[in-house]
Protein backbone atom coordinates (compact mmCIF):
# COMPACT_ATOMS: atom_id res chain seq x y z
CA UNK A 1 0.00 0.00 0.00
CA UNK A 2 2.92 2.76 0.72
CA UNK A 3 4.54 1.52 -2.68
CA UNK A 4 1.15 2.45 -4.53
CA UNK A 5 1.01 5.94 -2.68
CA UNK A 6 4.82 6.80 -2.63
CA UNK A 7 4.18 6.39 -6.35
CA UNK A 8 1.44 8.62 -6.85
CA UNK A 9 3.35 11.47 -4.38
CA UNK A 10 6.40 10.69 -6.77
CA UNK A 11 4.14 11.26 -9.77
CA UNK A 12 1.96 13.97 -8.25
CA UNK A 13 5.60 15.70 -7.41
CA UNK A 14 6.86 15.51 -10.76
CA UNK A 15 4.08 17.52 -12.49
CA UNK A 16 4.28 20.31 -9.56
CA UNK A 17 7.54 20.38 -10.23
CA UNK A 18 7.37 20.69 -13.78
CA UNK A 19 5.07 23.21 -13.75
CA UNK A 20 6.97 25.28 -11.10
CA UNK A 21 10.00 25.26 -14.01
CA UNK A 22 7.59 26.14 -16.96
CA UNK A 23 5.20 28.37 -15.04
CA UNK A 24 3.14 28.52 -17.84
CA UNK A 25 -0.46 26.70 -16.83
CA UNK A 26 -0.99 28.66 -13.43
CA UNK A 27 -0.74 32.21 -14.74
CA UNK A 28 -2.72 31.52 -17.76
CA UNK A 29 -5.55 29.59 -15.48
CA UNK A 30 -5.47 32.63 -12.92
CA UNK A 31 -5.55 35.40 -15.50
CA UNK A 32 -8.57 33.19 -17.53
CA UNK A 33 -10.51 33.07 -14.01
CA UNK A 34 -9.94 37.08 -13.27
CA UNK A 35 -10.60 38.04 -16.67
CA UNK A 36 -13.88 35.73 -16.67
CA UNK A 37 -15.02 37.41 -13.66
CA UNK A 38 -15.08 41.25 -15.01
CA UNK A 39 -16.68 39.49 -18.49
CA UNK A 40 -19.29 38.56 -16.16
CA UNK A 41 -19.50 42.26 -14.21
CA UNK A 42 -20.02 43.65 -17.96
CA UNK A 43 -22.62 40.20 -18.84
CA UNK A 44 -24.69 40.80 -15.71
CA UNK A 45 -27.26 43.49 -16.35
CA UNK A 46 -27.97 45.62 -13.13
CA UNK A 47 -30.24 43.93 -11.14
CA UNK A 48 -29.53 40.76 -11.92
CA UNK A 49 -29.83 39.42 -7.70
CA UNK A 50 -26.98 38.01 -5.73
CA UNK A 51 -27.37 34.58 -7.18
CA UNK A 52 -27.03 35.22 -10.73
CA UNK A 53 -23.26 35.78 -9.56
CA UNK A 54 -23.09 32.45 -7.62
CA UNK A 55 -24.14 30.84 -10.79
CA UNK A 56 -21.54 32.55 -12.62
CA UNK A 57 -18.91 31.60 -10.43
CA UNK A 58 -19.35 28.07 -10.95
CA UNK A 59 -18.79 28.86 -14.77
CA UNK A 60 -16.04 30.58 -14.02
CA UNK A 61 -14.35 27.70 -12.11
CA UNK A 62 -15.83 24.88 -14.49
CA UNK A 63 -13.90 26.35 -17.79
CA UNK A 64 -10.56 27.30 -15.86
CA UNK A 65 -10.55 23.91 -14.70
CA UNK A 66 -11.00 22.87 -18.22
CA UNK A 67 -8.20 25.15 -19.43
CA UNK A 68 -5.93 23.45 -16.76
CA UNK A 69 -7.35 20.05 -17.87
CA UNK A 70 -6.82 20.32 -21.08
CA UNK A 71 -2.73 21.02 -21.12
CA UNK A 72 -3.41 18.20 -17.74
CA UNK A 73 -1.34 15.72 -20.03
CA UNK A 74 0.51 17.22 -22.50
CA UNK A 75 3.60 16.63 -20.63
CA UNK A 76 3.57 13.20 -21.23
CA UNK A 77 2.34 13.59 -24.78
CA UNK A 78 5.17 16.18 -25.84
CA UNK A 79 7.81 14.51 -24.02
CA UNK A 80 6.68 11.23 -25.93
CA UNK A 81 6.42 9.90 -22.61
CA UNK A 82 3.14 8.30 -22.33
CA UNK A 83 3.59 5.02 -23.29
CA UNK A 84 7.15 4.84 -20.94
CA UNK A 85 4.54 6.19 -18.56
CA UNK A 86 2.42 3.41 -18.79
CA UNK A 87 5.29 0.42 -18.96
CA UNK A 88 6.41 2.08 -15.65
CA UNK A 89 6.32 -0.41 -13.21
CA UNK A 90 3.35 1.02 -11.02
CA UNK A 91 -0.09 0.39 -10.47
CA UNK A 92 -1.76 2.44 -13.90
CA UNK A 93 -4.11 3.58 -11.44
CA UNK A 94 -1.48 5.12 -9.59
CA UNK A 95 -0.49 7.59 -12.74
CA UNK A 96 -4.51 8.50 -13.15
CA UNK A 97 -4.39 9.23 -8.87
CA UNK A 98 -1.06 11.53 -9.03
CA UNK A 99 -1.94 13.59 -12.18
CA UNK A 100 -5.40 14.05 -10.37
CA UNK A 101 -3.47 15.10 -7.71
CA UNK A 102 -1.37 17.68 -9.19
CA UNK A 103 -4.50 19.20 -10.59
CA UNK A 104 -6.06 19.45 -7.43
CA UNK A 105 -3.54 21.25 -6.01
CA UNK A 106 -3.00 23.30 -9.69
CA UNK A 107 -7.05 23.80 -8.72
CA UNK A 108 -6.57 24.79 -5.56
CA UNK A 109 -3.66 27.48 -5.61
CA UNK A 110 -6.04 29.39 -8.36
CA UNK A 111 -8.80 29.41 -6.13
CA UNK A 112 -6.91 30.89 -3.46
CA UNK A 113 -6.88 33.91 -5.29
CA UNK A 114 -9.67 33.50 -7.62
CA UNK A 115 -12.19 33.45 -4.36
CA UNK A 116 -11.23 36.04 -2.68
CA UNK A 117 -11.01 38.02 -5.63
CA UNK A 118 -14.99 36.82 -6.26
CA UNK A 119 -15.73 37.98 -2.70
CA UNK A 120 -14.39 41.56 -4.11
CA UNK A 121 -15.96 41.72 -7.20
CA UNK A 122 -19.24 40.27 -6.67
CA UNK A 123 -19.93 39.75 -3.14
CA UNK A 124 -18.86 37.56 -0.05
CA UNK A 125 -18.40 33.59 0.25
CA UNK A 126 -20.12 31.88 3.11
CA UNK A 127 -18.22 28.84 4.56
CA UNK A 128 -20.73 26.08 2.88
CA UNK A 129 -19.84 27.60 -0.78
CA UNK A 130 -16.33 27.33 0.04
CA UNK A 131 -16.80 23.51 1.37
CA UNK A 132 -18.60 23.35 -2.07
CA UNK A 133 -15.87 24.29 -4.09
CA UNK A 134 -13.75 21.94 -1.99
CA UNK A 135 -15.57 19.41 -2.65
CA UNK A 136 -16.10 19.80 -5.87
CA UNK A 137 -12.88 20.23 -7.03
CA UNK A 138 -11.98 16.62 -6.31
CA UNK A 139 -14.65 15.52 -8.70
CA UNK A 140 -13.54 18.13 -11.39
CA UNK A 141 -10.38 16.84 -11.29
CA UNK A 142 -10.64 13.36 -10.82
CA UNK A 143 -13.74 12.69 -13.60
CA UNK A 144 -11.34 15.48 -15.82
CA UNK A 145 -7.96 13.79 -15.42
CA UNK A 146 -9.78 10.80 -16.66
CA UNK A 147 -11.45 12.36 -19.85
CA UNK A 148 -8.47 14.79 -20.46
CA UNK A 149 -6.79 11.13 -20.82
CA UNK A 150 -9.54 9.95 -23.33
CA UNK A 151 -9.31 12.99 -25.22
CA UNK A 152 -5.68 12.57 -25.92
CA UNK A 153 -6.19 9.67 -27.45
CA UNK A 154 -8.24 11.25 -29.30
CA UNK A 155 -7.51 12.83 -33.36
CA UNK A 156 -9.64 16.49 -31.96
CA UNK A 157 -7.83 16.09 -28.31
CA UNK A 158 -8.67 19.67 -26.82
CA UNK A 159 -11.77 20.21 -28.97
CA UNK A 160 -13.45 17.52 -27.19
CA UNK A 161 -12.48 17.87 -23.80
CA UNK A 162 -14.96 20.10 -23.12
CA UNK A 163 -18.06 18.14 -24.88
CA UNK A 164 -17.29 14.97 -22.76
CA UNK A 165 -16.58 16.95 -19.57
CA UNK A 166 -19.47 19.41 -19.47
CA UNK A 167 -22.46 16.91 -19.24
CA UNK A 168 -20.06 14.95 -16.65
CA UNK A 169 -19.59 18.34 -14.72
CA UNK A 170 -23.27 19.77 -14.36
CA UNK A 171 -24.25 17.27 -11.04
CA UNK A 172 -21.24 19.48 -9.45
CA UNK A 173 -22.60 22.98 -10.54
CA UNK A 174 -25.89 21.93 -9.12
CA UNK A 175 -23.97 20.50 -5.72
CA UNK A 176 -21.87 23.80 -5.84
CA UNK A 177 -24.57 26.32 -6.53
CA UNK A 178 -27.12 24.55 -4.06
CA UNK A 179 -24.11 24.60 -1.03
CA UNK A 180 -24.26 28.34 -2.11
CA UNK A 181 -27.51 29.77 -2.05
CA UNK A 182 -29.55 27.11 -0.74
CA UNK A 183 -30.29 27.91 3.25
CA UNK A 184 -29.97 23.94 3.89
CA UNK A 185 -26.20 23.31 2.23
CA UNK A 186 -25.73 19.86 3.80
CA UNK A 187 -28.02 18.09 1.41
CA UNK A 188 -25.91 19.85 -1.72
CA UNK A 189 -22.38 19.22 0.22
CA UNK A 190 -23.62 15.50 0.98
CA UNK A 191 -24.50 14.46 -2.67
CA UNK A 192 -21.20 16.32 -4.00
CA UNK A 193 -19.51 14.23 -1.62
CA UNK A 194 -21.37 10.97 -3.27
CA UNK A 195 -20.68 12.06 -6.03
CA UNK A 196 -16.57 12.44 -5.48
CA UNK A 197 -17.00 8.78 -4.07
CA UNK A 198 -18.43 7.41 -6.97
CA UNK A 199 -16.70 8.52 -9.78
CA UNK A 200 -13.12 8.51 -7.93
CA UNK A 201 -14.17 4.87 -7.68
CA UNK A 202 -14.61 4.13 -10.92
CA UNK A 203 -11.95 6.23 -12.26
CA UNK A 204 -9.62 4.76 -10.31
CA UNK A 205 -11.00 1.55 -11.64
CA UNK A 206 -11.04 1.67 -14.93
CA UNK A 207 -7.97 4.02 -15.62
CA UNK A 208 -5.67 1.18 -17.11
CA UNK A 209 -8.24 0.63 -19.79
CA UNK A 210 -7.83 4.20 -21.19
CA UNK A 211 -4.09 4.02 -21.00
CA UNK A 212 -3.48 0.53 -22.23
CA UNK A 213 -4.50 -1.57 -25.08
CA UNK B 1 -59.55 18.22 -35.07
CA UNK B 2 -59.15 19.50 -31.66
CA UNK B 3 -55.32 20.93 -30.70
CA UNK B 4 -55.03 17.97 -28.33
CA UNK B 5 -55.65 15.48 -31.17
CA UNK B 6 -53.46 17.87 -33.34
CA UNK B 7 -50.55 16.91 -30.69
CA UNK B 8 -51.06 13.64 -30.27
CA UNK B 9 -50.88 12.26 -33.99
CA UNK B 10 -47.75 15.12 -34.20
CA UNK B 11 -46.39 12.94 -31.38
CA UNK B 12 -47.05 9.72 -32.95
CA UNK B 13 -46.28 10.88 -36.49
CA UNK B 14 -42.64 11.52 -35.19
CA UNK B 15 -42.19 7.86 -33.62
CA UNK B 16 -43.25 6.99 -36.97
CA UNK B 17 -41.07 9.56 -39.09
CA UNK B 18 -37.71 8.41 -36.94
CA UNK B 19 -38.86 4.72 -37.56
CA UNK B 20 -39.12 4.95 -40.68
CA UNK B 21 -36.02 7.28 -41.64
CA UNK B 22 -34.25 4.27 -39.28
CA UNK B 23 -35.22 2.14 -42.08
CA UNK B 24 -34.00 3.76 -45.18
CA UNK B 25 -30.60 4.42 -43.54
CA UNK B 26 -30.59 0.76 -42.99
CA UNK B 27 -31.74 -0.22 -46.36
CA UNK B 28 -29.28 2.21 -47.94
CA UNK B 29 -26.80 0.65 -45.88
CA UNK B 30 -27.29 -3.02 -47.37
CA UNK B 31 -27.89 -1.76 -50.64
CA UNK B 32 -24.15 -0.80 -50.44
CA UNK B 33 -23.36 -3.63 -48.74
CA UNK B 34 -25.05 -5.77 -52.08
CA UNK B 35 -23.01 -3.83 -54.62
CA UNK B 36 -19.86 -4.52 -52.84
CA UNK B 37 -20.50 -8.14 -52.17
CA UNK B 38 -21.56 -8.67 -55.85
CA UNK B 39 -18.30 -6.83 -57.12
CA UNK B 40 -16.43 -8.78 -54.73
CA UNK B 41 -18.16 -12.11 -55.66
CA UNK B 42 -16.71 -11.15 -59.15
CA UNK B 43 -13.16 -10.64 -58.16
CA UNK B 44 -13.69 -14.39 -56.55
CA UNK B 45 -14.54 -15.90 -59.78
CA UNK B 46 -11.76 -14.46 -61.95
CA UNK B 47 -9.81 -15.44 -59.70
CA UNK B 48 -10.75 -18.98 -59.77
CA UNK B 49 -10.93 -19.11 -64.06
CA UNK B 50 -7.71 -17.35 -63.98
CA UNK B 51 -6.15 -19.94 -61.47
CA UNK C 1 -25.25 -23.76 -38.99
CA UNK C 2 -28.33 -22.36 -38.68
CA UNK C 3 -28.22 -18.56 -38.88
CA UNK C 4 -27.73 -16.27 -35.56
CA UNK C 5 -30.37 -14.08 -36.73
CA UNK C 6 -33.12 -17.14 -38.01
CA UNK C 7 -35.61 -15.61 -34.71
CA UNK C 8 -35.70 -11.75 -36.15
CA UNK C 9 -38.15 -12.22 -38.69
CA UNK C 10 -40.48 -13.82 -36.04
CA UNK C 11 -39.93 -11.39 -33.46
CA UNK C 12 -40.19 -8.71 -35.70
CA UNK C 13 -43.31 -10.09 -36.96
CA UNK C 14 -44.62 -10.07 -32.85
CA UNK C 15 -43.60 -6.75 -32.51
CA UNK C 16 -46.02 -5.72 -35.66
CA UNK C 17 -48.59 -7.39 -33.88
CA UNK C 18 -47.85 -5.63 -30.43
CA UNK C 19 -47.43 -2.50 -31.92
CA UNK C 20 -50.79 -2.74 -33.73
CA UNK C 21 -52.36 -4.42 -30.77
CA UNK C 22 -51.64 -1.30 -28.34
CA UNK C 23 -52.25 1.43 -31.20
CA UNK C 24 -56.01 -0.34 -31.10
CA UNK C 25 -55.72 0.10 -27.05
CA UNK C 26 -54.78 3.54 -27.07
CA UNK C 27 -57.20 5.08 -29.44
CA UNK C 28 -59.82 2.86 -28.81
CA UNK C 29 -59.96 1.34 -25.29
CA UNK C 30 -58.25 3.11 -23.07
CA UNK C 31 -60.30 5.44 -21.12
CA UNK C 32 -59.54 9.38 -21.77
CA UNK C 33 -57.73 10.99 -18.86
CA UNK C 34 -60.18 13.25 -17.18
CA UNK C 35 -57.74 16.08 -16.01
CA UNK C 36 -54.92 16.15 -19.57
CA UNK C 37 -58.39 14.81 -21.99
CA UNK C 38 -56.79 13.39 -25.29
CA UNK C 39 -52.76 14.42 -25.12
CA UNK C 40 -52.54 12.50 -22.27
CA UNK C 41 -52.40 9.41 -24.72
CA UNK C 42 -48.97 10.38 -25.93
CA UNK C 43 -47.95 9.09 -22.77
CA UNK C 44 -48.84 5.70 -23.47
CA UNK C 45 -45.72 5.17 -26.03
CA UNK C 46 -44.04 8.10 -24.60
CA UNK C 47 -42.80 6.68 -21.33
CA UNK C 48 -42.23 3.44 -22.54
CA UNK C 49 -39.72 4.95 -25.25
CA UNK C 50 -38.06 6.69 -22.01
CA UNK C 51 -37.87 3.32 -19.99
CA UNK C 52 -36.49 1.42 -23.49
CA UNK C 53 -33.93 4.45 -23.89
CA UNK C 54 -32.55 3.76 -20.22
CA UNK C 55 -32.37 0.13 -20.77
CA UNK C 56 -30.21 0.30 -24.18
CA UNK C 57 -27.94 2.53 -22.26
CA UNK C 58 -27.67 -0.12 -19.20
CA UNK C 59 -27.26 -2.56 -22.10
CA UNK C 60 -24.50 -0.45 -24.47
CA UNK C 61 -22.70 -0.78 -20.26
CA UNK C 62 -23.02 -4.22 -19.75
CA UNK C 63 -21.97 -5.05 -23.01
CA UNK C 64 -18.70 -2.86 -22.42
CA UNK C 65 -18.16 -3.69 -19.17
CA UNK C 66 -18.43 -7.94 -20.99
CA UNK C 67 -15.87 -5.80 -23.22
CA UNK C 68 -13.15 -5.31 -20.96
CA UNK C 69 -13.33 -7.88 -19.21
CA UNK C 70 -13.16 -10.66 -22.30
CA UNK C 71 -11.46 -8.26 -24.67
CA UNK C 72 -13.65 -9.64 -27.48
CA UNK C 73 -14.24 -7.06 -29.96
CA UNK C 74 -18.12 -8.82 -30.64
CA UNK C 75 -19.43 -6.99 -27.30
CA UNK C 76 -17.90 -3.56 -28.95
CA UNK C 77 -19.77 -3.85 -31.61
CA UNK C 78 -23.03 -4.67 -29.53
CA UNK C 79 -22.13 -1.84 -26.60
CA UNK C 80 -21.99 0.68 -29.77
CA UNK C 81 -25.30 -0.37 -31.61
CA UNK C 82 -26.90 -0.29 -27.86
CA UNK C 83 -25.88 2.83 -27.30
CA UNK C 84 -26.86 3.97 -30.44
CA UNK C 85 -30.23 3.01 -30.20
CA UNK C 86 -30.05 4.28 -26.64
CA UNK C 87 -29.40 7.90 -28.65
CA UNK C 88 -32.41 7.59 -31.28
CA UNK C 89 -34.53 6.12 -28.37
CA UNK C 90 -33.72 8.99 -26.08
CA UNK C 91 -34.08 11.64 -28.83
CA UNK C 92 -37.38 10.52 -29.36
CA UNK C 93 -37.90 10.74 -25.71
CA UNK C 94 -36.94 14.50 -26.34
CA UNK C 95 -39.08 15.03 -29.00
CA UNK C 96 -42.54 13.17 -28.04
CA UNK C 97 -41.36 15.27 -24.33
CA UNK C 98 -41.69 18.68 -26.25
CA UNK C 99 -44.96 17.54 -27.78
CA UNK C 100 -46.53 16.55 -24.81
CA UNK C 101 -45.44 19.55 -22.73
CA UNK C 102 -46.46 21.76 -25.52
CA UNK C 103 -50.15 19.85 -25.57
CA UNK C 104 -50.09 20.19 -21.40
CA UNK C 105 -48.31 23.52 -20.56
CA UNK C 106 -48.30 25.70 -23.65
CA UNK C 107 -44.66 25.36 -24.07
CA UNK C 108 -42.15 23.63 -25.76
CA UNK C 109 -39.34 23.22 -23.24
CA UNK C 110 -39.40 23.90 -19.65
CA UNK C 111 -36.52 23.39 -17.41
CA UNK C 112 -39.04 21.73 -14.32
CA UNK C 113 -39.47 18.51 -16.23
CA UNK C 114 -36.98 16.89 -14.80
CA UNK C 115 -37.60 14.13 -17.08
CA UNK C 116 -36.96 16.22 -20.22
CA UNK C 117 -33.75 17.44 -18.44
CA UNK C 118 -32.35 14.60 -17.44
CA UNK C 119 -32.62 13.30 -21.10
CA UNK C 120 -31.23 16.62 -22.47
CA UNK C 121 -28.25 16.11 -20.44
CA UNK C 122 -27.95 12.56 -21.43
CA UNK C 123 -28.13 13.51 -25.41
CA UNK C 124 -25.09 15.30 -24.62
CA UNK C 125 -23.12 12.88 -22.98
CA UNK C 126 -23.84 9.84 -25.87
CA UNK C 127 -23.77 12.38 -28.28
CA UNK C 128 -20.25 13.08 -27.08
CA UNK C 129 -19.66 9.23 -27.00
CA UNK C 130 -20.40 9.29 -31.06
CA UNK C 131 -17.63 12.09 -31.62
CA UNK C 132 -15.22 10.37 -29.11
CA UNK C 133 -15.56 7.02 -31.13
CA UNK C 134 -15.37 8.73 -34.48
CA UNK C 135 -12.52 10.44 -33.59
CA UNK C 136 -10.27 7.96 -32.66
CA UNK C 137 -8.79 5.10 -34.91
CA UNK C 138 -10.61 2.02 -34.95
CA UNK C 139 -9.06 -0.53 -32.93
CA UNK C 140 -8.61 -1.73 -29.18
CA UNK C 141 -7.68 1.25 -28.32
CA UNK C 142 -10.80 2.78 -29.49
CA UNK C 143 -13.13 0.00 -27.87
CA UNK C 144 -11.59 0.85 -24.63
CA UNK C 145 -11.70 4.45 -24.15
CA UNK C 146 -16.09 3.85 -25.58
CA UNK C 147 -16.71 1.08 -23.10
CA UNK C 148 -15.18 3.25 -20.28
CA UNK C 149 -17.06 6.05 -21.52
CA UNK C 150 -19.91 3.54 -21.55
CA UNK C 151 -19.44 2.82 -17.96
CA UNK C 152 -19.31 6.31 -16.67
CA UNK C 153 -22.75 6.64 -18.81
CA UNK C 154 -24.84 4.32 -16.94
CA UNK C 155 -23.59 5.55 -13.24
CA UNK C 156 -24.38 9.33 -14.82
CA UNK C 157 -28.17 8.57 -15.09
CA UNK C 158 -28.51 8.41 -11.30
CA UNK C 159 -26.28 10.83 -10.84
CA UNK C 160 -27.67 13.49 -12.81
CA UNK C 161 -31.53 12.22 -11.75
CA UNK C 162 -30.49 13.47 -8.13
CA UNK C 163 -28.57 16.59 -9.59
CA UNK C 164 -31.98 17.30 -11.27
CA UNK C 165 -34.16 16.95 -8.65
CA UNK C 166 -31.84 18.66 -5.79
CA UNK C 167 -31.49 21.30 -8.61
CA UNK C 168 -35.51 22.02 -8.87
CA UNK C 169 -35.59 22.06 -5.26
CA UNK C 170 -33.74 25.29 -4.84
CA UNK C 171 -32.46 26.35 -7.97
CA UNK C 172 -35.44 26.48 -9.94
CA UNK C 173 -38.42 25.92 -8.31
CA UNK C 174 -40.90 23.42 -10.40
CA UNK C 175 -43.40 25.86 -11.62
CA UNK C 176 -45.13 22.85 -13.58
CA UNK C 177 -45.80 19.71 -12.09
CA UNK C 178 -47.93 16.84 -13.72
CA UNK C 179 -49.07 13.89 -11.44
CA UNK C 180 -48.45 10.43 -12.92
CA UNK C 181 -52.08 9.51 -14.30
CA UNK C 182 -53.60 7.60 -11.62
CA UNK C 183 -54.45 4.71 -13.97
CA UNK C 184 -57.36 2.60 -14.02
CA UNK C 185 -57.05 -0.94 -14.86
CA UNK C 186 -57.48 -0.41 -18.50
CA UNK C 187 -54.65 2.09 -18.77
CA UNK C 188 -52.78 0.23 -16.94
CA UNK C 189 -53.25 -2.55 -19.20
CA UNK C 190 -52.54 -0.51 -22.17
CA UNK C 191 -49.60 1.04 -20.73
CA UNK C 192 -48.28 -2.51 -20.25
CA UNK C 193 -48.62 -3.84 -23.89
CA UNK C 194 -47.13 -0.89 -25.12
CA UNK C 195 -44.25 -0.97 -22.94
CA UNK C 196 -44.06 -4.69 -24.34
CA UNK C 197 -44.24 -3.47 -27.78
CA UNK C 198 -41.97 -0.76 -27.64
CA UNK C 199 -39.35 -2.82 -25.75
CA UNK C 200 -39.56 -6.05 -28.44
CA UNK C 201 -39.48 -3.31 -31.24
CA UNK C 202 -35.87 -1.87 -29.89
CA UNK C 203 -34.52 -5.30 -29.24
CA UNK C 204 -35.80 -6.27 -33.21
CA UNK C 205 -33.96 -2.93 -34.12
CA UNK C 206 -30.66 -3.71 -32.40
CA UNK C 207 -30.28 -7.05 -34.01
CA UNK C 208 -31.09 -5.71 -37.47
CA UNK C 209 -28.73 -3.04 -36.66
CA UNK C 210 -26.15 -5.34 -35.24
CA UNK C 211 -26.51 -7.94 -38.12
CA UNK C 212 -25.73 -4.90 -40.43
CA UNK C 213 -22.76 -3.99 -38.94
CA UNK C 214 -21.69 -7.31 -38.84
CA UNK C 215 -22.25 -7.89 -42.13
CA UNK C 216 -20.36 -4.69 -43.30
CA UNK C 217 -17.12 -6.07 -41.35
CA UNK C 218 -17.51 -9.28 -43.18
CA UNK C 219 -17.43 -7.78 -46.28
CA UNK C 220 -14.62 -5.56 -45.37
CA UNK C 221 -12.53 -8.98 -44.22
CA UNK C 222 -13.69 -10.53 -47.51
CA UNK C 223 -12.14 -7.73 -49.36
CA UNK C 224 -8.98 -7.43 -48.00
CA UNK C 225 -8.45 -11.54 -48.60
CA UNK C 226 -9.85 -10.66 -52.11
CA UNK C 227 -6.91 -7.73 -52.85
Amino acid sequence: MTGYLADVATLARKDLRLELRARDTLPAMLLFVLSTFVVFHFALPQGSGENAAQGLLWVALVFTALLGLARSWAPEREGGVFDGLVLAPCDRSAIWLGKAAAVLVFLVAIEVVALPAFALFFEPLDGAAVAGVALANVGICAVGTMLAAMAAASRTRELILPLLFLPLAIPLVVGGVGSAISPEPGRYLLFLALYDAVFAIICWATFEYVVTE
Amino acid sequence: MSAGEKYVAAAYGVIFVVLLLWVVIIAAKLTRLERELAELAGRARERRDDG
Amino acid sequence: MSSPNSRVPALAALATVLVGASLVLVFFVAPEDADQGISQRIFYFHVPIALTAYACFGWGALKALLYLWRKDDRYDLESYVGIHLGTVFGSLTLLTGSIWAKASWGIWWTWSSNQLVLFLVLFLFYAAYFMLRFSVEDGPRRSSLSAVYALFGVVLVPVSFFAIRLASDFIHPTVFNREGPQMSGTMFATFCVAWAAITLLAYVLYRVELAGKRLDLSVRELREALA
